[in-house]
């Protein structure tokens, strides 16, 4: 084949050698990539999904800086052993407000994908506070300097500003109202009606149960909310995704 | 430069390179090679056809065998239930008191319940159920809400003091500090008279004054006798058993600000027959009355 024979014109000239393998890369991206984008089953919708409140939002926040995620992944794979130690395998809806996404990629401690509600807010600051004690066999550092760190919403316009920009849909009122719904999601005698309004199914309490707000009070809340959010009893996921 | 050699006789073709007058042989690749290539070329083409491969429109190709992750998921738990079906039936059917009875059914139960335990339960009272402070060790004999098989499965049916179902147990002790019931002196007089129940007081001198305070405060959930309530989840205070310490700091603690454990409801997230099972799991670990 003749045109076979004429690489040594590409080989012998580096800018079109460029331009070529360019060209090439170029249509396996869009083969790979554009798809994704009009797939309908890439993100299936999953009611009940719904953008982190304030707290919660600084809660992940010292999540990240903390570097949970070394150690904690937050994806249930699809498999039985996962399903009947965790519950419900993750769906990518779950991650779908999460910038960047938790999923991590070791366990040296178990999954966090649905810790919510699983354990009480008092073991968590326990745990939090000195983890052997609740967990003699674990090998987890203790974080009980959260409690004493005093947090404040004077930058939380800022942050969900920061998320809206990169496609979480917090709508005006969300971002005017952020301080107050910080503040009153750990505020159990507070009227929460608009946050949780705004926010369904948020948990109001005080956390670590002393006054004022810490970095644990947001932590727990966090980690209080993960997985929740999706009704699995009324959910019933398509088979063939 | 040295020169090239000459071509010997028997020698195959080269591949027409030429660099700085060194050519390259053009080797026939090993067969068993070329097969391996081909095979694999044809298996990976029988694998798009049979499973979900290529990205189109709207959704990937599904695949001839209409494989799924998902399914997979499914049908590996189905397989499982439907073969502890017929057992865990006559775990939820049994009367409680009766499945001990049944070796057969007992032995499925604790082995069941073991792997319940260490799933849902082992965080708070401990791999092995010796607990931990503010979690109730299960291994004695020592029990706040009862320790035969009934009384252990509601505890884990409804749980303590938690909001999600109205038949949890519960019971609150007056925050008798917090709440300004009792004086400091008073505190300290009672919790000194409560630590003479089960050994040495702090202050030897204030039991007396302390027994009349537990008396008119605390006697009527703890008994006269101190011995506690099981109706009322009121702890045994003679027992030298502590939930959360029997110092004097902590017993102070404990009287000025009460404590409220809670416990989740568990027959919202596990199936009747795993309550059973971890009930009877843990009434075999060697408290069960």
């Amino acid at each position: 084949m003749a045109i076979l024979d004429k690489h040594k014109i590409i080989e012998t000239n580096a800018t079109l050698l460029l331009v070529l393998s360019f060209l090439v890369v170029t249509i396996g991206g869009l083969v790979q990539i554009t798809p994704l984008f009009w797939l309908e089953n890439t993100i299936e919708k999953v009611e009940g999904m719904r953008p982190y409140s304030p707290l919660e939002l600084t809660g992940r926040d010292i999540y990240v800086r903390e570097g949970c995620y070394v150690c904690h992944s937050q994806m249930i794979r699809p498999m039985r052993d996962e399903v009947e130690r965790y519950g419900h395998y993750s769906l990518a809806a779950e991650s779908m407000y999460d910038h960047p996404f938790q999923w991590g990629s070791k366990r040296t401690g178990p999954d966090l994908a649905r810790v919510g509600g699983r354990y009480s807010d008092e073991w968590h600051i326990d745990h939090l506070r000195d983890p052997q004690s609740v967990v003699p066999e674990s090998v987890m550092p203790k974080y009980g300097f959260l409690e004493n760190k005093m947090i404040n919403p004077d930058y939380m316009v800022e942050l969900m500003e920061t998320h809206r920009l990169v496609g979480v849909p917090y709508d005006d009122a969300m971002i005017e109202n952020a301080a107050a719904d910080f503040l009153v999601q750990a505020d159990p005698d507070g009227d929460s009606d608009a946050m949780l309004a705004r926010y369904p199914g948020a948990q109001v309490r005080n956390f670590d149960g002393q006054p004022g707000i810490s970095e644990a009070d947001a932590l727990v809340a966090y980690l209080q909310m993960l997985g929740t959010l999706v009704d699995f009893s009324t959910f019933t996921p398509d088979a063939s995704r | 430069m040295s020169k090239t050699p000459e071509k010997q006789k028997g020698d195959p073709e080269t591949t027409g390179h030429v660099w700085d007058g060194i050519e390259e042989f053009n080797n026939p690749l090993p067969r068993w090679w070329l097969w391996t290539l081909y095979i694999c070329i044809i298996w990976a083409i029988g694998y798009a056809i049979a499973y979900p491969a290529w990205p189109m429109l709207t959704r990937a190709t599904p695949g001839l065998l209409g494989w799924s992750t998902r399914g997979d998921v499914a049908a590996d738990i189905a397989a499982v239930q439907e073969a502890n079906a017929e057992i865990n039936a006559r775990l939820a059917s049994t009367e409680l008191t009766q499945i001990s009875a049944d070796g057969n059914l007992n032995s499925f139960a604790v082995s069941s319940g073991a792997a319940v335990f260490k799933t849902w339960c082992a965080q708070c009272h401990g791999s092995g159920a010796a607990g931990a402070k503010g979690y109730p060790n299960l291994l004695d004999d020592d029990w706040l809400w009862g320790g035969d098989i009934e009384a252990i499965h509601t505890t884990v049916s409804h749980g303590i003091r938690n909001d999600d179902d109205d038949d949890a147990r519960y019971s609150e002790m007056p925050a008798f500090g917090r709440d300004e019931l009792l004086e400091g002196a008073e505190i300290d007089q009672v919790v000194n008279f409560v630590m003479s129940l089960s050994g040495d007081a702090q202050d030897a001198s204030q039991v007396a004054a302390g027994s009349v305070i537990y008396e008119d405060n605390c006697s009527a959930c703890h008994a006269e006798d101190g011995t506690g309530d099981r109706e009322q989840g009121a702890p045994n205070l003679t027992d030298a058993i502590w939930l959360y310490g029997g110092d004097y700091a902590t017993l102070s603690e404990t009287v000025s600000n009460a404590r409220y454990g809670v416990m989740p409801s568990w027959n919202q997230r596990l199936s009747e027959a795993q309550v059973r099972a971890v009930s009877l799991y843990v009434h075999q670990l060697g408290g069960g009355e």
